[in-house]
């Protein structure tokens, strides 16, 4: 036994633990994926809003895929305090153009980038979004500003399918 | 396992035991010799297997009745409160039995850190508990989820969030445990369904957990290692059952007390309100049993550093008895440990204080400082304290300061040879 040498036997090991580890991989794997999204909650992807009854300077919260969005029609001032912030204020610099394509209209997730929970509206030290769970404060934007949030507030895809009416995803 | 042969009086116990050695195992229990100068505080391993035990039969009870759908879980709730027969008792007793849970783990968790209990060679013992108590931390979270209240819900979203700090992945990971977009059903049955499972793990640990305790057997105030069984022991029954049981009876007033007169202390008014995914409750609050860890986790400004913080200040537990350099276990001989305990203790106490007052201005601070101060005292003055303190002579045996009247280590000795 002194010198190691390969046998028949020890390729016959590995290769019985080879197929063995995909065997289990493959029995492991539909065990583990059965908690992502199932078919039904995918299938909720697109929301459709009108958006005819919002008036300047208001905020409306809707439902889409379980999470809140918000719809705000901005104001020439919020826009224009959006717009004037420098960059290197900015914790995640975001241009407000990149943010809402239609000035008038920010439409964002209503979930606070830290842990989750739901920012109200026209509050905190920036006009914009109070986070009341871990205190972060988020600009008429929804671009953080102050507080542990990482990031800006998500903005979803969208898209106006005609001048009333946001198609959220 | 048994330290002498045991051997059943009867023919039949003969026979069965010859098969299955159950008998051994019980005689085991019963005369396993345990250190004569245990005190109050060693009987909270006694009430945790109590109360363990009294949140599996409410909990099975409650399981009959609670249904596990979004739709449908708050009101099969108030379902159970309101028409199930003393259903009000069962769910007090089970939501006010995870507080008292808590009270008296926490308690045994500072029994060990005062006399030292998790050091050799009780390393494996301390570390199946800090697992057995990272599962209750998780059962209990699950556990607050399944009634759908308010808190259930954004309690439910902002825990598992704290997996979305995780850099790459953690959105991924955080979808996965929702199994949707945000906290849903999916969510709810999931949280049931492991809800159910994790007592029978911890009951699993426990069982290696007392196992283990039996290998080199209690540890005790005096902190020393003692000759079994000997004349410093005394034999599990009757007289540690019965001294346990009277604590128990003590515990259990405290635990009637929550439940018939005040069911709800403990709890948020909050979770009465069914849970709605458009409004997150103005002020956010975990459980009391959580509030340290919640302090930590706050106090630091940035996200994944926060988690980090978080999980490292309960995980740094495992790793304790490698950072307690001190080769004396009882606090009694370390007199400069002893206030650092203190301390510490009050530095907990402080840290859940913070985590229930909002995150701002001075409370912001004290809980920097707090958490602070907690790191600095496993990571730099417990190692330290090992080699710089003047510890006092601990005593040959339990049995030597009770008669000789003092712990000094030279008259002991000389006592021992005019004995030899």
């Amino acid at each position: 036994m002194a010198e190691k040498k390969t046998k028949r036997r020890d390729f016959l090991f590995t290769a019985t633990y080879a197929v063995g580890a995909v065997g289990v991989g493959a029995v492991v794997w539909p065990m583990i994926d059965q908690m992502n999204p199932d078919a039904s909650v995918k299938a909720l992807a697109s929301t459709e809003v009108d958006v005819s009854t919002v008036n300047p300077g208001n905020t409306i919260t809707v439902l889409w895929r379980g999470k809140p969005v918000f719809i705000r029609r901005r104001t020439q001032d919020e826009i224009a305090e959006a717009k004037s912030v420098k960059m290197e204020e900015l914790k995640d610099p975001e241009k407000d153009e990149d943010r809402a394509k239609n000035p008038e209209w920010l439409v964002m997730l209503g979930v606070c980038t830290h842990l989750g929970c739901v920012p109200l509206n026209d509050k905190g030290d920036y006009n914009g979004w109070f986070c009341p769970c871990h205190g972060s404060h988020y600009d008429i934007s929804g671009r953080i500003r102050k507080g542990p949030a990482p990031t800006n507030m998500e903005v979803p895809k969208y898209e106006f399918v005609n001048a009333n009416t946001i198609k959220i995803g | 396992m048994s330290d002498h042969e045991y051997t059943p009086k009867s023919k039949v116990g003969k026979w069965f035991n010859d098969r299955l050695p159950l008998l051994t195992l019980a005689n085991h229990l019963t005369d396993y010799p345990t250190p004569k100068n245990l005190n109050y505080w060693w009987t909270f391993g006694g009430i945790l297997t109590f109360c363990l035990i009294t949140q599996i039969v409410t909990g099975l009870t409650l399981a009959m009745h609670y249904i596990a759908h979004a739709d449908m879980a708050f009101e099969s709730v108030e379902h159970i409160m309101r028409d199930v027969n003393y259903g009000w008792l069962i769910r007090y007793i089970h939501a006010n039995g995870a507080s008292m849970f808590f009270l008296a783990v926490y308690i045994h968790i500072f029994r060990s850190l005062f006399y030292g209990s998790y050091k050799a060679p009780r390393e494996i013992i301390w570390i199946i508990g800090i697992i057995i108590y990272l599962l209750m931390m998780a059962a209990a979270f699950m556990g607050y989820v399944l009634p759908w209240g308010q808190m259930s819900f954004w309690g439910a979203t902002v825990i598992t969030n704290l997996f979305s700090a995780i850099p790459l992945v953690g959105e991924g990971i955080v979808t996965w445990l929702w199994g949707g977009y945000s906290v849903d059903n999916p969510t709810l049955t999931r949280f049931f369904t492991l809800h159910y499972l994790i007592p029978f793990l911890i009951l699993g640990l426990v069982v290696l957990h007392i196992w283990a305790l039996h290998v080199p057997g209690n540890n005790n105030p005096v902190g020393i290692d003692i000759k079994k069984p000997s004349k410093d022991t005394v034999p599990f029954h009757p007289y540690i059952v019965i001294k346990d049981g009277f604590a128990l009876l003590m515990f259990m007033i405290v635990f009637a007390f929550f439940v018939f007169y005040t069911p709800n202390i403990l709890g948020h008014a909050d979770n009465y309100i069914e849970a709605d995914p458009l409004v997150t409750p103005a002020h956010i609050v975990p459980e009391w049993y959580l509030l340290p860890f919640y302090a930590i986790l706050r106090s630091v400004p940035d996200k994944l550093l926060g988690v980090v913080a978080m999980l490292s200040a309960i995980l740094i537990l495992a790793a304790l008895p490698w950072l307690d350099t001190s080769k004396i276990r009882s606090a009694v001989f370390r007199p400069l440990y002893k206030q650092f305990y203190w301390i510490l203790v009050a530095d907990v106490l402080i840290l859940g204080y913070v985590g229930a007052m909002p995150a701002e201005g001075l409370y912001l601070l004290i809980a920097r400082i707090a958490t602070a101060y907690y790191f600095l005292h496993f990571l730099v003055i417990l190692p330290v304290l090992g080699y710089k303190e003047k510890t006092l002579p601990i005593p040959l045996s339990i049995t030597e300061p009770v008669l000789g009247g003092s712990p000094d280590l030279v008259a002991a000795k000389n006592k021992e040879s005019l004995n030899n």
